[in-house]
């Protein structure tokens, strides 16, 4: 985060909130993407018949990263959480942040580099596409909204003396 | 529930259920009145013995049953992937996680009179047993078969000899029970690994079983070999990957719960424990 004004004390607790909620985000919106629109819409296929295996290493690499965000994520957030060094505004920046990062990731990576799966089969994929990447760039730009404001006004933030 | 038509192999099938699964039965029932009387003595002993220990431990025997019991209780083809998987899933995953979890380890030392510990504690310290306990090594015994067995001809040796069948299945547990120790075992675990490299090792080992399951779905009539291939072996590939990754969560929410617990125990640098305790503190002192 950098050497910011208010000393280096104050970077490292922004930037540990920011970057537990960030993981959260990532593993959220990955398991959001799993639950709705793999298993209850049934819109995204586990496997779309095109995909080459190489790709299928990746996925699974990929896989497995989210998986473990999300766990890292939550015990990281309750130690700083125990250790009264929860920023709260940072923490709400870095899930949006993350939540923004994965859908896009997914939305460009995912469906269209790899090629894994589309959002939906037999239709007109445009408006999906735009959609689910322009739901990404809004969650992202939130994101960066909630950092700034949350680097702007640090003193409502400070913990309260155990 | 079932599918389109499939063969079943008429001869080997009655074999294969019965073959081994009595006597592994009364092997699960010795060790489940071992680990409760056991469990019984040291709560009586000041330190006393978490409920919740034994209650994992009856788990992962339960599940351990279950899957010996599988096929008969299904009534299903002995040949039905599905059933398979689900003992693959029980034998290999979510019961030796239960069995770790229950620190069978720490309630037999505690058993142990003083002088019979020493021993014991050296054995743990040894060279051979520092190499098969990291989690690389782990990996490799527990990722490693799985692949072996989808993808190579272990795995009609499987169908039609229940022995093989039978020394597969006891490699499963061991080695599962392996990479959960290895990983976030609460029994003593001397030079583990720390935190990155048995993230890392985890990281892997999700990707390896989620890379399989899909290669197992994407090109059914190669894989496993030898096998019919039938809308069934797409659904245990699908069971593969969810019912694996649900173990691995679990897995790694027990890794975490070490390091949380960990981390409270390690005294704090002065400067972190002060009224106002950010993790960069220490930083402002120098």
């Amino acid at each position: 985060m950098g050497t910011g004004r208010r000393g280096k004390e104050y970077d490292t607790r922004w930037g540990r909130s920011l970057a537990a909620t960030a993981l959260i985000g990532i593993g959220l919106m990955a398991a959001v993407d799993e639950i709705v629109f793999h298993q209850i819409l049934a819109w995204h296929h586990f496997y779309d018949r095109s995909t080459p295996t190489v790709a299928l290493l990746s996925d699974g690499l990929l896989h497995a990263g989210e998986l473990i965000a999300l766990v890292a994520g939550f015990f990281l957030l309750a130690d700083l959480n125990r250790r009264h060094a929860l920023h709260r505004r940072a923490a709400w920046a870095g899930l949006l942040l993350g939540m923004g990062g994965f859908q896009l990731f997914d939305g460009i990576i995912d469906h269209k580099v790899l090629g894994l799966h589309q959002i939906r089969y037999g239709v007109d994929l445009l408006p999906y596409d735009l959609a689910w990447n322009g739901t990404a760039v809004l969650l992202l730009a939130a994101g960066a909204l909630t950092a700034w404001w949350a680097r702007r006004a640090p003193g409502a933030d400070r913990p309260t003396a155990p | 529930m079932t599918g389109p038509a499939h063969p079943v192999h008429e001869g080997t099938g009655p074999a294969l259920c019965a073959w081994g699964t009595a006597p592994a039965l009364v092997l699960l029932a010795i060790a489940l009145l071992a680990y409760t009387a056991a469990a019984r003595r040291a709560r009586r002993t000041p330190r006393g013995w978490n409920g919740l220990r034994t209650a994992s431990f009856t788990l992962g025997v339960a599940l351990l049953a279950a899957a010996l019991l599988l096929p008969s209780l299904t009534h299903t083809a002995h040949h039905d992937p599905r059933v398979h998987m689900l003992q693959h899933l029980f034998i290999g995953m979510y019961a030796p996680l239960a069995l770790v979890m229950a620190a069978p380890l720490t309630l037999g030392l505690r058993t142990l009179p003083a002088t019979r510990r020493r021993p014991v504690a050296r054995v743990l310290r040894s060279r051979p047993v520092h190499v098969l306990g990291h989690p690389a090594t782990a990996l490799l015994l527990d990722t490693g078969v799985l692949y072996l067995v989808h993808l190579t001809p272990l795995h009609t040796a499987m169908q039609t000899h229940p022995p093989v069948q039978a020394l597969v299945y006891l490699h499963y547990l061991a080695a599962g029970y392996l990479f959960a120790w290895s990983l976030a075992g609460p029994d003593p675990a001397p030079r583990r690994p720390g935190t990155a490299t048995r993230l890392t090792t985890l990281l892997l080992a999700i990707a390896a079983h989620s890379f399989l399951a899909k290669l197992l779905y994407a090109h059914p009539h190669t894989w496993p070999p030898g096998a019919a291939h039938t809308a069934l072996a797409e659904e245990a590939a699908q069971l593969m990957y969810y019912g694996g990754d649900l173990a691995e969560l679990l897995l790694a929410v027990a890794l975490f719960a070490g390091w949380y617990r960990r981390r409270s125990r390690t005294p704090r640098p002065l400067a972190e424990r002060g009224a106002h305790a950010y993790p960069g503190a220490m930083f402002q002192r120098h």
